[in-house]
Parts: structure tokens; sequence; C-alpha cells
């Protein structure tokens, strides 16, 4: 799914919670999940200078999860450490995307160059 | 481009949230409830989140602003509804939103806002700026 405008953002939401809903997770799964990746989505668009966003269904063993990976080729991160903590979260929203998103999902991996981009890959399990 | 209502009750505005807050319904509904505040002279808003099913950073951020509107105005505005998933979920996420009021419905929405408004008035003493309440 391409990722171009903040109305983007609302289509992988919606694909998301479809997905979910489809594979019966449950109702707090899905909340957290598609809340991860409107944050995530929406960091590629206002930061990252647009991206595309992949969801995939992954097995492990006997585990059905779902996985959004959210890319862009945008500036990268340039403080990991404090971007991860909070960054500038004042606790009105603003800087939360990457540390929340990390606390609300089961599997979050993250890979950013400077100058490159960077791409966030989060896991849910049923 | 999607409109949310804004109702007239009593002294009171209300506000259901049935559509996505994304940034120009978002936008919309700032202005359009900073427009209604000062025409009505309204003392408090209630917005009516019990449809929405996810909040994120930034439909926290919006509710926020709209909060920091209404006292700029001289109101009072209280969140009602919040789903327990949504609830759990936006304090895992981080988000304190402790400068909002929240209520479990509209009943004790209203209940709460009448307190906020009494200790506000309480809180400036009597006849400063409460004139066109006579209205």
């Amino acid at each position: 799914m391409a990722l171009h405008n903040v109305d983007d953002v609302i289509l992988v939401r919606l694909a998301v919670r479809k997905w979910m809903l489809e594979e019966s997770f449950s109702l707090l799964k899905q909340t957290k999940m598609v809340t991860a990746s409107s944050e995530l989505a929406r960091n590629a668009v206002i930061h990252g200078g647009g991206g595309v966003a992949r969801l995939d269904k992954v097995e492990d063993g006997e585990r059905l999860g779902i996985r959004l990976m959210v890319e862009d080729h945008g500036p990268g991160i340039a403080n990991l450490k404090r971007a991860l903590s909070g960054g500038y979260s004042n606790g009105n929203g603003l800087g939360l995307g990457l540390s929340g998103s990390r606390q609300l999902v089961d599997q979050f991996d993250l890979f950013s160059e400077l100058g490159k981009g960077t791409c966030v890959t989060i896991t849910m399990w049923r | 481009m999607n409109h949310i209502p804004i109702i007239h009750v009593g002294n009171y505005l209300l506000v259901t949230v049935q559509v996505d807050l994304h940034d120009s319904v978002a936008l919309r509904l700032q202005d359009d409830i900073t427009i209604e505040l000062v025409k009505v002279h309204a003392r408090g808003v209630l917005i009516d989140i019990s449809s929405l099913d996810m909040v994120d950073s930034f439909v926290g951020r919006v509710l926020g602003n709209m909060t920091a509107l209404c006292h700029a105005l001289g109101s009072q505005m209280v969140v009602v509804g919040m789903q327990p998933a949504v609830a759990i979920t936006i304090v895992e996420l981080g988000l304190l939103l402790d400068n909002l009021h929240f209520a479990r419905n509209v009943d004790q929405g209203m209940v709460l806002l009448q307190n906020l408004i009494q200790a506000d008035s309480e809180s400036y003493g009597s006849g400063s700026g409460h004139a066109h309440e006579q209205e």
C-alpha cells in the first residue's frame, strides 16, 4: 500500500482491522495493532516524506500473526535512543509514535539509516 | 468531506464523533466548536467518543487542543464514552492526556461539566465576566 498522505494512513488502519477481524484476533489486540499501525504510517507520511506499507500473515509453528512493515526513504532517525524512549513526548502525543508502537505490539523491529530512510516492522500474534 | 454536527443542549455543546477524526475532519471540528462556543456563549462542551474504535497520538493531540481551545474561551470540556480497549491502548501507548476530563457516559459527563463550571465560577469569584449568563 502506498503511503503518500494522511488519507493513506486510514487505509492502512482499515486493512489491518479487516485482516485481524477475519482471523478472529481479540478486540484488544486489534485496537493495539491498529493504533500502532496508525502511528507508524503517519510517521512515514509526516516525517519520512511518504513510503509504503505492507501487510502479511505470518506463522510461527502453531501461532498465527499479522505483520506490518512500513518503509520510507526519508531522512532516517538521527537520535534512535531518544526516538525510542518517547522523544519529545510531553504526554500530549508528540513524539510518541515509535516508542508507543513498540509498547503495543508483540514484535518490533526497526532499521534506519541517515539519509536513506527508515523501515519498521511490527508483529502481533493472535 | 465529513462534517461532525454540534448539538446545543441547554448551556452546553454536545459533539458525537462518529467518523474517523482524521486531519481535515479534526480541523473542521475545532473551527466549528470555536464558532459555536462564542456564538451561543456555551459554558461547556461534551465530546462523545463512544464510536471511536481507535485513539492514536494524533487524535489525542486533537482532543488536547480542543480542551485548550475551550479553556481559552472560558469553557470546560469533558470527553465521554471511551471504549475499554481504547483506554487500555492509550495507556500503553503512553498517551497521558492528563489535562483532559473524562466521564463514562453523557449523563455522568454532564454532571462533571456542571461541577467543573461551578468550581471555575467559584475560583474566580462572582461578577467577573458572568453577565452573559443572565441572557
